[in-house]
């Protein structure tokens, strides 16, 4: 078995610093732009924070600390994107940090005045981890265009807590903060709703997880792997390269090809 | 073997597909009628009557918010920073310090860190939160969106023109944010023209030039108005010098292809005014302003050095100004200028003082109390015409980017290479301009 | 009634509202679009053009975007219902 496991969160583009042994819970912040992501991120970090850059590449970084109940929790802002495919420097940043780098929580915060493009993101992530919180922002906005939206409905759907906030003004926050809290403790457990395909894809990726999920060990998704490899996506295979190890992938390309 | 393309087709619709069917499930929409405010606005905005005028207003609008605001705060600031410098003086002499001490550490390092930051401070001030407020506004993306035709003809991007709106404030600042620009081609056209817009640390140089030589020429009531259209002037000059040269590099150096374009326009959003405020000082001035000070403080020491050290009967400054004296006529400029030029490569705001001390031989920077005088200095005693100021204004606009924004391009790009093309670029190009121009005029018999 | 034909987006009057059957051309391009959420049976409305006639402004899955003729010509559309319908509040914000 070919598993490396990593005590640092470290990787091309992920060396955060933090070292695992010391125990202090991140929170990843990823969501589309336009979406108040940053007016919150300030928000709870304040004057405690740092910008900087990700490894290697011209895409800002901001972190932070903030402070729930007791607790202290390293906030990480991921850059604001629409998707978590592979197209940019942006992209990838996000969809590694969210998988490879191992967060104790991901915060989505999306638009109430757009619901339907953010949920795209949403559901995107929760295919690559269950340890994932939605914050439905921007909900002044929402109200004053005449759009309401059904929090507790969307949780039961998604599966996931959903909290909604204005972090303009800062309501909702501290019950948004409570969920993620809950997320982190474990007092909730985040049951993510999973998109389904086609039977062809399906059957595709139930014949590859399995030995992906051998090499990788439970860490990391290997549903969401799979089907990134069923896609063509290149950068992923890079990424396991990178950050978990040598994977040995002949097998997969020959279970790719077994796909009818 | 379904081909990899089509899977990632269908995962895609599949997301979408089923992120809109629980949006719809969770989704009410209230029934009445709701003004898209966001929609009006736009359509006065983009428009094609009102789209252009309403940027240039703006434009005009931030500029003259920034110099005349500036005004005061920079004099009280000058006059307070300079006071102190009495009492550093003061302390000098109580401990006994050697005058050449006393020379480089306060008449040139801190007299010059005390310069940059009287002249940068209180425009920056103004700027920077004035442009925040708009970009929180969500106005920035119509601008981008009514410009990027330009842009794109000229081989590069819409954004560029937030960028350059940026380097109105300062170059550095602007560099950082070119990326917003996803192709590094025309982030790198962006980066590499960027310094053909005048920041802050440039105006008093242009409109003190053209209040004395422009302004001054005409009749009272139309002076300012004829300073003001120069220094609009100059800035367009510098606008089509960036959209040529990005073409000129789309089509040699950086050639390729337009970069697909899509720009959201969110939602207008009220700015949270007292966040801008104090995000904007704090980020880009501050910062921008420490650095600055940074470079400025070695190139205060050298001047100082220069001015004061001696061979034979004259300073090097001196000794150099004479030597480029011919190259420098040439131009339209003569040698001192070009020193100032020099020195000033630091920053752009001790351009002026450096001249002014070179010509008064003071051996430190210095500034005259009125234009009155500035001008006899240039006019009577080194024979300055209309046409050493147009240049030198011509100069200024076109040379190379300050020391704190060369160190900014190579950090961004991370190429030595593209820093130093980024400094031999416009060099050549002032020169070129200014040469052609003397050249023109004095033919021409104008002067 | 004749079937509506299918026309790239670059080229949907403006006010119309219309409906993407499909992307065609490299693939790149194709999923960048698909990022957005341009996929087939996206509704979206045309707004606008820039003063100058190109990029054009669109609006579906409650975001306006700006997008270039070129890249525009790669979706294929399909009209549903021409400038004078639309503007109905019920289109607004989907």
């Amino acid at each position: 078995m070919n598993v490396t496991k990593k005590d640092t969160l470290s990787g091309p583009g992920l060396t955060t610093g933090i070292n695992l042994q010391e125990a202090i819970p991140v929170v990843a912040l990823a969501g589309n732009p336009n979406t108040g992501k940053t007016t919150l991120f300030n928000r709870l970090t304040g004057m405690r924070q740092h910008t900087g850059n990700w490894t290697g590449k011209t895409v800002t970084r901001a972190e932070g600390d903030t402070q729930i109940g007791s607790r202290i929790y390293r906030v990480v802002d991921l850059p604001g994107t629409y998707t978590l495919s592979a197209a940019t420097a942006e992209e990838r940043i996000a969809r590694e940090f969210i998988c490879f780098g191992q967060p104790d929580v991901t915060l989505v915060v999306a638009d109430a005045t757009a619901l339907e493009r953010n949920l795209s993101l949403v559901l995107q992530a929760m295919e690559i981890t269950p340890r994932i919180v939605l914050c439905v922002n921007l909900i002044d906005e929402a109200h004053r265009k005449g759009i309401a939206v059904d929090i507790a409905k969307l949780e039961a759907r998604l599966g996931i807590p959903v909290a909604a906030t204005s972090a303009r003004s800062g309501a909702g926050v501290p019950e948004l903060l409570a969920k993620v809290e809950a997320a982190y403790t474990g007092a909730i457990k985040p049951a993510p709703m999973q998109v389904r395909y086609s039977p062809n894809i399906e059957h595709a990726v139930a014949e590859i997880e399995p030995l992906i999920a051998a090499q990788i060990g439970q860490r990391y998704s290997s549903r969401w792997i799979a089907l990134k490899l069923l896609e063509g996506d290149e950068s992923i295979t890079e990424a396991l390269h990178a950050y978990v190890g040598p994977v040995n992938l002949p097998p997969l390309v020959r279970a790719r090809e077994a796909m009818v | 073997m379904i081909p990899a393309e089509s899977v990632r087709d269908e995962t895609m619709t599949q997301i979408y597909t089923t992120a809109a069917a629980i949006a719809d499930e969770v989704i009410t929409r209230k029934q009445r009628p709701i003004i898209d405010w966001d929609e009006r606005i736009d359509q006065i905005v983009t428009s094609r009557i009102w789209g252009f005028p309403i940027m240039l207003g703006l434009l005009g609008l931030v500029f003259w918010l920034t110099i005349a605001g500036a005004n005061v705060p920079s004099a009280m600031l000058a006059d307070l920073l300079f006071a102190l410098q009495e009492y550093l003086t003061a302390a000098f002499q109580w401990i006994g310090a050697p005058d050449w001490l006393h020379g480089l550490l306060v008449l040139g390092i801190y007299r010059g860190a005390a310069w940059v930051v009287s002249v940068m401070l209180p425009p920056m001030a103004i700027f920077f939160p004035i442009f925040t407020l708009l970009e929180d506004l969500g106005y920035l993306p119509r601008v981008a969106f009514n410009l990027d035709s330009i842009f794109r003809r000229a081989g590069a991007h819409g954004k560029q023109a937030l960028t350059m709106g940026m380097g109105l404030g300062c170059n550095a600042a602007a560099i950082v944010s070119t990326r917003i620009i996803e192709s590094p081609r025309e982030r790198l056209i962006a980066i590499l023209t960027n310094s053909f817009v005048p920041c802050n640390g440039r105006y008093p140089t242009l409109i003190t030039l053209a209040a004395i030589f422009m302004g001054g020429g005409v009749a009272a009531a139309y002076s300012s108005l004829v300073t003001s259209a120069t220094v609009v002037g100059i800035v367009l000059v510098g606008f089509v010098t960036t959209l040529t040269v990005s073409w000129a590099l789309s089509k040699t150096l950086l050639r390729g292809v337009p970069s697909h374009f899509t720009l959201e326009l969110p939602p207008y959003r009220k700015p949270q005014v007292g966040r801008v405020i104090v995000r904007s000082l704090y980020d880009r001035t501050v910062v921008v302003l420490g650095r600055a000070v940074k470079t400025a403080a070695p190139a205060g020491a050298i001047t100082w050095l220069l001015a004061n050290l001696n061979v034979g009967d004259a300073s090097l400054l001196a000794h150099t100004a004479d030597f480029l004296d011919p190259f420098g006529a040439a131009l339209g400029l003569d040698g001192m200028i070009l020193m100032a030029f020099l020195l000033g490569l630091p920053a752009n705001e001790i351009v002026l003082p450096i001249l002014i001390m070179g010509y008064l031989s003071t051996g430190s920077m210095t500034e005259l109390d009125s234009l009155d005088a500035l001008k006899s200095l240039l006019v009577e005693q080194h024979g300055w015409t209309w046409l050493t100021a147009l240049n030198l204004m011509l100069f200024s606009l076109l040379h190379y980017p300050c020391g704190t924004t060369l160190i900014t391009i190579y950090k961004e790009t991370k190429s030595l290479k593209w820093a130093v093309f980024s400094a031999v670029m416009p060099l050549a190009i002032a020169i070129g301009v200014t040469f052609v121009v003397a050249q023109i005029v004095r033919l021409l018999g104008l002067v | 009634m004749s079937k509506p034909e299918i026309a790239p987006l670059c080229d949907a009057p403006i006010g119309d509202l219309v409906e993407v059957v499909g992307l065609v051309g490299d693939r790149n391009a194709r999923w960048r679009l698909m990022d957005l959420g341009l996929i087939a049976g996206t509704k979206v409305e045309v707004l606008r053009a820039s003063p100058l006639g190109d990029p054009i402004l669109y609006r579906f899955r409650g975001t306006t975007i700006a997008l270039r003729r070129t890249d525009a010509a790669i979706v294929q559309v399909r009209r549903i219902a021409p400038a004078a319908l639309t503007g109905s509040n019920s289109e607004r914000g989907e």
